[in-house]
C-alpha cells in the first residue's frame, strides 16, 4: 500500500524540531532515514498526522571518539558505522553487528538513532547498546538528559523517549583493557530480522570470565540481558566446558514467545545454540 | 521548511536532468519516478522495502525507492535504471545477463542490476558467496538466482582479467 496522508515539515535545527514535536505531540512522528517508519506507514500500522523530517538537521550525524567514549550521532547512517575505522577499532561489537542490519540499500538510508528510537525487538543496535552499557542523549524543551541503555528500552517498540523529545546521540564508553566482545545472529536469510541474536561484552582477562553482559535480541519484547547465565559464568575459567555447563541457566533468563516461523521451544533452543557459539567465539 | 505542508515543491536531478515538480508529501520516490517522470524501469513490488525491485541510486548510493518520499530527494541526484542503461554504465552486466539467461520475467532485473553495479563498484572481485549475500535484498521469483550470480561473477572476472 501507499503511506496515508500526512503534513510534512523539515526543520533546520533541533530547536525547531522540538517545537514541532511539542506542538503536535502524539500526532507527530520523527522521520530520519525512514527505513522502518515508511514500511509502517505503507502498511498503515502508523498514521501520524505530522511527519517531522529531521534528516537535514546539521550536527546530528557523525562519529566522534573522545578520551572516555565513542559518540554516535542519531543521524549517522548504518553504512557510515559499517565503514568507520573508529568503530572497527573502538567498538568491534558494533562493527561485527553492522553486516547483519538488513541489506546494503537499507543501510545506505537507515540511521543509528532511528533504529534505537524505534526499538524493534529484533534489531541489532539496541542489543549492542545494552551490552556495551551505552547512554542515550535525549534533547527536550528543557535541555538534554541522559538515559542508560538498560533504562531506555521499555518494551515492544517502546522507549523512555517522550513524544516531545528527540534522540540526538548515544555515548558508548571505551572498552576497558582485557575486555572483548562477540556477536552472532540466526536469521532465515541474510539480512532478515533475527530469529535470535546475541551481543556479548565482558572481560576474559587471565582466562576467566568476568563482568559479562550478554544481550539477546529477537527473543523478547526488547533486548534482554541474560543475568542468570552471566552469573553462572562469573569468575569461572573461560573454557568451552564452562560455557556448556552454564547454558541451562538461560531457561531462567529467557521466555521467548512463538512467532510466525518458530515455536517458543525452538526459539529457546536456538538461543542456547547461539549462546554456545558466540561465547566460544569470545574466548577464541 | 519549518511549516507543515501536504504538497511540497521539489527540485532534483534525475539521470543528469534537472527536474522541478510539486508533489504530495506522501508520494514515494518510486511512484514519483514512474508516474510523474514516466521512468517505468523502476518497479514497484512489495512497497515495504523487502523485494528490492524499486532500487535506485540517490547521491550515488543505492536505496529503496519505496522507502523514501519524493520530498526527501529534494536537492538530490537520482539515477534510475534508464540513466545507467543510457550512459552504458551497466552495458557489460546487461550483456552478461542476456548471455547467461539471468532474467526471465524481468520484473526484478532493474533492481538487481542497480545492486550488482553498486557491489562491483565497491568490491570489484567478490566471491559467489559474497554476491549472494549482497543480493539477499533483491528477490527474483523466476531464475533461482544461479544465473544471476553467474552473470555478475562473469563480469567481475572479465574486469579483473583486463586490469591485470
Amino acid at each position: 500500500m501507499k503511506a496515508p496522508r500526512f503534513a510534512y515539515a523539515r526543520p533546520a535545527s533541533v530547536a525547531e524540531a522540538l517545537a514541532l514535536l511539542d506542538k503536535h505531540k502524539d500526532d507527530a512522528r520523527v522521520l530520519a532515514g525512514g527505513q522502518s517508519l515508511v514500511p509502517m506507514l505503507n502498511f498503515r500500522v502508523a498514521a501520524p498526522k505530522v511527519l517531522v523530517d529531521i534528516s537535514r538537521i546539521a550536527g546530528l550525524a557523525g562519529i566522534k571518539v573522545t578520551k572516555t567514549h565513542v559518540r554516535i550521532g542519531a543521524l549517522t547512517r548504518h553504512v557510515e558505522i559499517e565503514r568507520s575505522a573508529d568503530i572497527a577499532k573502538h567498538l568491534p561489537l558494533v562493527a561485527a553487528a553492522m553486516p547483519h542490519v538488513a541489506h546494503p540499500a537499507i543501510r545506505n538510508r537507515g540511521t543509528f538513532g532511528g533504529s534505537c528510537a524505534l526499538a524493534d525487538p529484533a534489531a541489532e543496535l539496541p542489543a549492542c547498546a545494552l551490552a556495551l552499557g551505552a547512554t542515550f542523549v535525549v534533547a527536550g524543551k528543557k535541555g538534554e538528559r541522559r538515559i542508560a541503555a538498560a533504562d531506555f528500552f521499555k518494551g515492544l517498540y517502546a522507549t523512555a523517549l517522550k513524544a516531545s523529545e528527540l534522540l540526538v546521540a548515544a555515548e558508548f564508553p571505551l572498552p576497558k583493557p582485557g575486555y572483548a566482545s562477540a556477536f552472532g545472529e540466526l536469521a532465515r536469510r541474510h539480512g532478515d530480522y533475527a530469529m535470535v541474536g546475541l551481543a556479548v561484552h565482558g572481560s576474559t582477562q587471565g582466562g576467566q570470565f568476568s563482568d559479562l553482559r550478554v544481550a539477546f535480541f529477537g527473543v523478547g519484547d526488547r533486548p534482554l540481558l541474560a543475568a542468570h547465565f552471566a552469573r553462572a559464568l562469573e569468575g569461572r575459567t573461560a573454557t568451552a566446558k564452562t560455557i556448556e555447563g552454564a547454558l541451562p541457566k538461560l531457561d531462567a533468563d529467557l521466555a521467548p514467545r512463538a512467532d510466525l516461523y518458530s515455536s517458543a521451544a525452538t526459539k529457546l533452543h536456538l538461543a542456547k545454540v547461539l549462546a554456545g557459539r558466540v561465547l566460544k567465539q569470545l574466548i577464541s | 521548511m519549518n511549516t507543515l505542508l501536504e504538497t511540497v515543491e521539489i527540485t532534483l536531478t534525475v539521470n543528469g536532468e534537472r527536474v522541478k515538480r510539486s508533489v504530495p508529501a506522501r508520494l514515494n520516490l518510486a511512484d514519483f519516478l514512474r508516474n510523474e517522470l514516466e521512468l517505468t524501469g523502476t518497479h514497484v513490488g512489495c512497497e515495504h522495502g523487502v523485494c528490492g525491485a524499486c532500487t535506485v541510486r540517490v547521491d550515488g548510493e543505492i536505496v529503496r525507492g519505496c522507502l523514501m518520499f519524493a520530498v526527501q530527494a529534494d536537492g538530490c541526484e537520482v539515477d534510475t535504471i534508464e540513466g545507467l542503461s543510457d550512459s552504458r554504465e551497466i552495458e557489460e552486466l546487461q550483456s552478461a545477463f542476456v548471455l547467461t539467461n539471468a532474467l526471465q520475467c524481468g520484473f526484478c532485473t532493474p533492481g538487481v542490476l542497480m545492486a550488482a553495479q553498486a557491489l562491483l563498484r565497491d568490491e570489484p572481485n567478490p566471491s559467489r558467496e559474497r554476491i549472494r549475500e549482497y543480493l539477499s535484498g533483491n528477490y527474483c521469483r523466476c531464475t533461482g538466482y544461479q544465473a544471476i550470480v553467474d552473470a555478475i561473477e562473469a563480469v567481475a572476472r572479465a574486469r579483473a582479467g583486463r586490469s591485470r
